[in-house]
């Protein structure tokens, strides 16, 4: 079976500092980091490789020095690694990144079909949640989002059976293969990488694709220039105004709270029509 | 080509011959744009035996309705869905095309942007229109929350925008009100789709769903320990409430994902929020700044919370909470009784 995951390199938004003033951001010692959310696709591949056998593939669109989380990959578990990596890439939105990556996998299947690709639920600097449903599309493969547990895999039927969140529940999707998987965190935790894993990922070296390696792109659509959306500005969010000081020592501010709840009477009446 | 689109549509999500919140909430925002724009405003509703929703959609403000109807399309899968929408749009051609950020919206919204070639700003929590260029101008908070991004789409039409619910606001329904509807049939076979629903399971543990409590006490790090987060379970408990936390509170492991309220969170507007013992951090805020009156309780006065909340108590929350819950215990007790007493 091979599997492939999907993976994105982002800058780590959750130390990233906003200057107030003008609104930019403040990049600088901003490490590049493996998408925190990626990181659960690649261990949900590398569990079902553990399960029913083959190989499990990256594939990332990304800058040259993608190739060192890449290598996180393979610590994780991976076999084998693809970067697509050209100038042409750069500046894509959802739209322009799915064709991008369509042409990788149509690349890529020519040495070996693709049984089941795995992409994260979203990515933390975009964070849109677009590309892995627009992959599917481009290769006609059905799209599952949200998926919290891969619950059977039949290689000779080709068809999986997964559980997808819902805002109340889940349900339960059968699909033939192959199929497009995106995953939540909660599908699994990521495990510590093997020491065998570390020193092979060390010196692993990925493929390396520019956009004249692969087979009939049309640049129109790639990068800044193939991408419909553009973000036109940054602004600081709406300030809120603040309200009501309560004056006065603990019991004084919670008779206070008490009759200021107690004047809006409605709101206690699923408390008294329980009682 | 792109003068020939026209009309703002909003896909109406439904769940069990119910249309979901959200959708509701877009009819109030998109007819504000299609008021600017001078077009006409229309629901997209796909289903099995859904065709009564329609006086709804109209009573919401919608002039318009396209609708599916079909037994393929009992529950939702991007499949089939997909085609339907696909065809509505690339024989009507709307300008601007809106979904609710829910995971079937989001699932839905990527797929027919992809096959319509055409860009689709993601979260949006913010929507105008330019009228002269007739740009939609889609805004998403980024990087957190810090900031704010206005994603334009120049040259695809429809110009697509999936929205957080509960940011925009519906419209009072006007009863009796009627429009167009449009009827066509769904070009799917079964034998040809991929997928299967096989069962849906609804989790019925969660008691009182956090995102239609009425009353949410939410309790932050500011409560030192379980200990003393054990009182923001009491006081929900007295108020009939659910309980709410920061994600703080959630990593340190005093409660379940499931309460955190923020961006990673849920988002919640209930009548009454409490916060306590929680700074305000933007990401906690997105979560709850729509609540209809929030009480903060911290001892930092200056705590970004007190900017999010409409009173503001500084004082310690361990001190206070204990009294707060015997002060409301007696005056529900009293409320009770004299309501015994005038039932009588
Ligand atoms: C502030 C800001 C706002 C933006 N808003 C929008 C918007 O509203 N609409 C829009 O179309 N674009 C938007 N973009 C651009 C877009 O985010 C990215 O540039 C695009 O390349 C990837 O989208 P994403 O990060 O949202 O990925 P997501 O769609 O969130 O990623 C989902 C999954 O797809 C896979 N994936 C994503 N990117 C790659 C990659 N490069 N290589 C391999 N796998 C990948 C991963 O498995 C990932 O977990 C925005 C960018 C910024 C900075
Ligand atoms: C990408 C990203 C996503 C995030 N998503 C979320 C999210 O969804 N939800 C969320 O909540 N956070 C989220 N966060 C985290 C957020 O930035 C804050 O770190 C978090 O909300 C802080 O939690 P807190 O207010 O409980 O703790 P703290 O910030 O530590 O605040 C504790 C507060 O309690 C007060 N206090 C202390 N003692 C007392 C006392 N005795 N009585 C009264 N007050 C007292 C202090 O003055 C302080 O204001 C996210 C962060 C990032 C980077």
């Amino acid at each position: 079976m091979h599997i492939v995951v999907c993976v994105k390199q982002v800058p780590d938004t959750r130390i990233i500092k906003v200057n107030p003033k003008t609104n930019t951001l403040d990049r600088r010692g901003i490490p590049a980091i493996l998408n925190p959310f990626d990181s659960h696709a690649v261990e949900a591949g590398v569990r079902l490789k553990e399960k029913v056998g083959g190989t499990v593939s990256v594939l990332s669109m990304g800058p040259p020095n993608a190739v060192k989380m890449i290598r996180k990959c393979v610590e994780i578990g991976a076999d084998e690694g693809y970067l697509i990596s050209d100038r042409f890439f750069a500046g894509a939105d959802t739209l322009a990144t799915s064709y991008a990556l369509y042409k990788a996998f149509e690349k890529m299947l020519e040495e070996k079909p693709v049984d089941i690709i795995i992409c994260g639920k979203q990515t933390i600097d975009g964070d849109t949640g677009q590309v892995g449903p627009g992959i599917a599309r481009r290769l006609d493969i059905p799209p599952i989002t949200n998926v919290i547990e891969i619950k059977e895999v039949d290689e000779k039927a080709k068809k999986v059976v997964v559980k997808r969140k819902l805002e109340d529940g889940y349900e339960m999707i059968e699909s033939s293969l192959p199929c497009l998987l995106t995953v939540e965190k909660d599908i699994n935790p990521v495990s510590y990488s093997p020491l065998p894993n570390m020193i092979k990922a060390a010196r692993y070296e990925p493929t390396i694709w520019k956009v004249d390696d692969l087979n009939d792109v049309d640049k129109k659509q790639l990068g800044l220039k193939g991408s419909p959306t553009i973000v036109a500005k940054m602004f600081a969010p709406p300030k809120l105004e603040g309200g009501k000081k309560i004056e006065g020592n603990a019991e004084q501010q919670s008779k206070q709270i008490v009759s200021l709840l107690l004047e809006k009477p409605e709101l206690f009446e699923k408390k008294r029509g329980r009682a | 080509m792109m003068e020939n689109n026209r009309g703002v549509w909003v896909y109406m999500e439904q769940k069990e011959g119910r249309i979901v919140n959200v959708s509701l909430e877009l009819l109030g925002a998109g007819r504000k744009l299609a008021d600017k724009l001078n077009v006409p405003l229309s629901g997209v509703l796909l289903g099995d035996k859904v065709k009564h929703l329609c006086p709804t959609i109209f009573e919401y403000g919608a002039d318009e309705v396209y609708v599916m109807d079909d037994p393929i399309l009992k529950n939702y899968r991007t499949e089939s869905f997909m085609k339907g929408v696909n065809h509505f749009a690339e024989k009507y051609h709307p300008e601007i095309f809106l979904f609710g950020a829910t995971p079937n919206g989001k699932d839905l919204a990527s797929a027919v942007a992809t096959d319509l070639c055409t860009g689709l700003t993601a979260d949006t929590t913010m929507l105008d229109v330019e009228v002269e260029t007739r740009l939609l101008e889609a805004s998403r908070p980024a990087f957190g929350g810090n900031i704010m991004a206005t994603i334009l789409c120049k040259k695809h039409r429809p110009q697509m925008a999936t929205v957080r619910p509960k940011v925009m606001k519906a419209l009072q329904p006007e009863m009796g009100s009627k429009g167009k509807i449009i009827e066509e049939p769904l070009d799917v076979e079964e034998e040809n789709l991929r997928t299967k629903v096989l069962e849906i399971v609804k989790d019925t543990k969660k008691k009182l769903k956090l995102d239609e409590a009425d009353i949410i006490v939410a309790g932050g790090k500011g409560l030192v320990d379980e200990k003393g987060f054990a009182l923001i379970h009491e006081l929900a408990e007295v108020l009939g409430g659910s309980v709410g936390a920061s994600r703080d509170v959630v990593e340190a492991g005093w409660i379940g994902h499931d309460h955190q309220i923020g961006q990673t969170g849920i988002t919640v507007t209930p009548k009454i929020y409490f916060a306590i013992g929680i700074s305000g951090a933007v990401q906690h805020v997105v979560g709850m700044k729509n609540s209809e009156l929030i009480i903060a309780i911290n001892k930092d006065a200056n705590a970004p919370i007190f900017d999010a909340s409409t009173y503001s108590v500084v004082g310690d929350a361990l001190e206070i909470l204990p009294i707060l819950i015997e002060e409301f215990k007696i005056a529900l007790k009293q409320e009770e009784e004299e309501g015994e007493v005038k039932h009588a």
